[in-house]
């Protein structure tokens, strides 16, 4: 499954990834989680992926609102506390799926998972996704996307850069196929939880 | 080991095209759920046919559809005539013990953070004294109040002997998300049964919701060898909290060290520890 070509965008495999199983035109880097590692909040999770404070902040906020049921709790706060341990790249994306897996692993009651996912277009319209620092320095444009587990819905999209809306539209498709690959791996992780008990 | 992945790929690509499906609840017992996912009630499943997409076959006799009541435990919550999973964990399913009714469904989800619910049994730290009304932290995300009536044998004239920072052992009478919880240390007949201010000795400490319901499940082993080792007194509240009292403050907290340690150990492991623990 290394570098299966489409008709309308070129994705290059990354060089030195782990070879996990690949969706079509999915080349994201090694993921790693790990739940309940400090005792005193209420949930903690800590998600390794490969590598503007406060606009990040309300994006990560907003993306939680949408999906957390807070009916369920009125006149409470759910405070989500981000430390970044190291960036090698895509730190929003890897953000919000620290968020969430934080947010599963409190027991907060949530309508849908969700995942980031960052893809770059480079000074020839090649589309990376999960990209390095620095593939994000060199890139023309670079689109982060949050979507949800139900339908691959989008929830919030940052972009920088100049781009085409067809090729906006091309990312958010390539996008909506790696999500798959994230959710796969939330799977997985909770299973491997789950399991021990 | 490619094959597997490439047919999972396929249907992976199949799914996002159609949507999530629902699954039948019967399919998915015992198994992790995740947030999101929806599930079918035995009593539609015959009505979704091989294709879904929620067509349903035009019924003369709607009416006399039985209707089976089920009940939408934790974690479960009823979208429209589906049960949305909004917590993660395993699916459970208990049969309705007599009568009618389709039983209970429910998501076991290990958390630490506790929500109240009325009739359970908690144990709560007095934090303030206002008036008729002592305040009670319960681990919630607000103090629980429990009136000085509430205790067996208490007047107006003979209040009970209850000061900020003591133990209390009650149970919620009011406990849903629109009012401040109440608790009280009567049951429904007037006597206290087991309730009310816990002594001052001993060591209160903190686990998971997960631990506490499966030390409380009515096969549990764990509190019998417990039993076996040392004796000793032990309060469980359903907030995550055990109180635990031994001859000696050593024991105590041996005991302490191995309830909260239980929750990460295996049976073979639990057993060598209480055997080494009984020889010394």
């Amino acid at each position: 499954m290394e570098g299966t070509m489409h008709a309308d965008a070129k994705i290059r495999a990354e060089t030195g990834t782990e070879s996990g199983p690949r969706g079509p035109g999915c080349s994201l880097r090694h993921f790693a989680c790990e739940q309940n590692l400090l005792s005193r909040p209420d949930g903690s999770a800590s998600f390794m992926q490969g590598v503007a404070e406060k606009s990040r902040e309300q994006l990560i906020r907003n993306t939680c609102e949408a999906v957390v049921l807070g009916a369920l709790h009125p006149r409470t706060s759910i405070t989500v506390v981000l430390q970044v341990i190291s960036d090698a790249g895509s730190l929003l994306a890897c953000c919000l799926n620290a968020a969430c897996m934080a947010l599963v692993d409190a027991g907060v009651p949530m309508r849908a998972l969700f995942c980031g996912v960052t893809c770059t277009l480079g000074a020839d319209g090649t589309l990376v996704l999960d990209p390095t620092a620095k593939q994000e320095k060199e890139a023309r444009a670079v689109l982060t996307f949050a979507l949800d587990s139900v339908e691959q819905k989008l929830l919030m999209s940052t972009t920088k850069g100049l781009y085409s809306d067809a090729e906006l539209q091309q990312c958010l498709a390539a996008a909506q196929a790696a999500s798959q690959h994230v959710f796969r791996f939330y799977r997985e992780s909770l299973q491997r939880r789950y399991s021990k008990s | 080991m490619l094959a597997p992945a490439m047919a999972e790929v396929v249907a992976v690509a199949a799914e996002s095209l159609a949507g999530s499906r629902a699954r039948a609840a019967r399919t998915v017992l015992n198994q992790v759920v995740l947030p999101g996912e929806e599930l079918l009630l035995p009593e539609q499943e015959d009505a979704e046919g091989p294709g879904g997409g929620g067509e349903r076959p035009l019924r003369l006799n709607a009416g006399a559809r039985s209707r089976v009541r089920v009940v939408c435990g934790p974690g479960l919550r009823r979208c429209g005539d589906r049960l949305l999973v909004t917590k993660c964990g395993r699916l459970r399913h208990k049969e309705p013990g007599s009568g009618s009714g389709g039983g209970v469904y429910w998501v076991d989800s290990q958390q630490k953070r506790y929500v109240p619910v009325k009739g359970d049994h908690v144990i709560g730290i007095v934090t303030a004294k206002s008036g008729d009304i002592f305040k009670v932290d319960v681990g919630g995300s607000e103090p629980a109040s429990l009136s000085y009536l509430a205790f067996e044998g208490a007047t107006k004239r003979n209040r009970p002997n209850v000061q900020v920072g003591d133990l209390i052992y009650g149970q919620f009478v009011v406990a849903n998300k629109d009012m401040e919880p109440e608790m009280v240390c009567i049951d429904s007949c007037g006597r206290a049964n087991g309730m009310g201010v816990i002594g001052h000795d001993g060591l209160l400490f903190k686990v998971t919701l997960g631990l506490i319901r499966k030390l409380l499940a009515p096969d549990c082993e764990i509190i019998q060898e417990v039993g076996k080792l040392y004796p000793l007194e032990i309060v469980f509240g359903m907030n995550g909290r055990i109180w635990v009292k031994a001859k000696t403050i050593q024991q105590t907290l041996i005991l302490a060290n191995i309830l909260e340690a239980c929750e990460h150990m295996t049976t073979d492991q639990r057993k060598q520890i209480f055997s080494r623990l009984a020889e010394s």
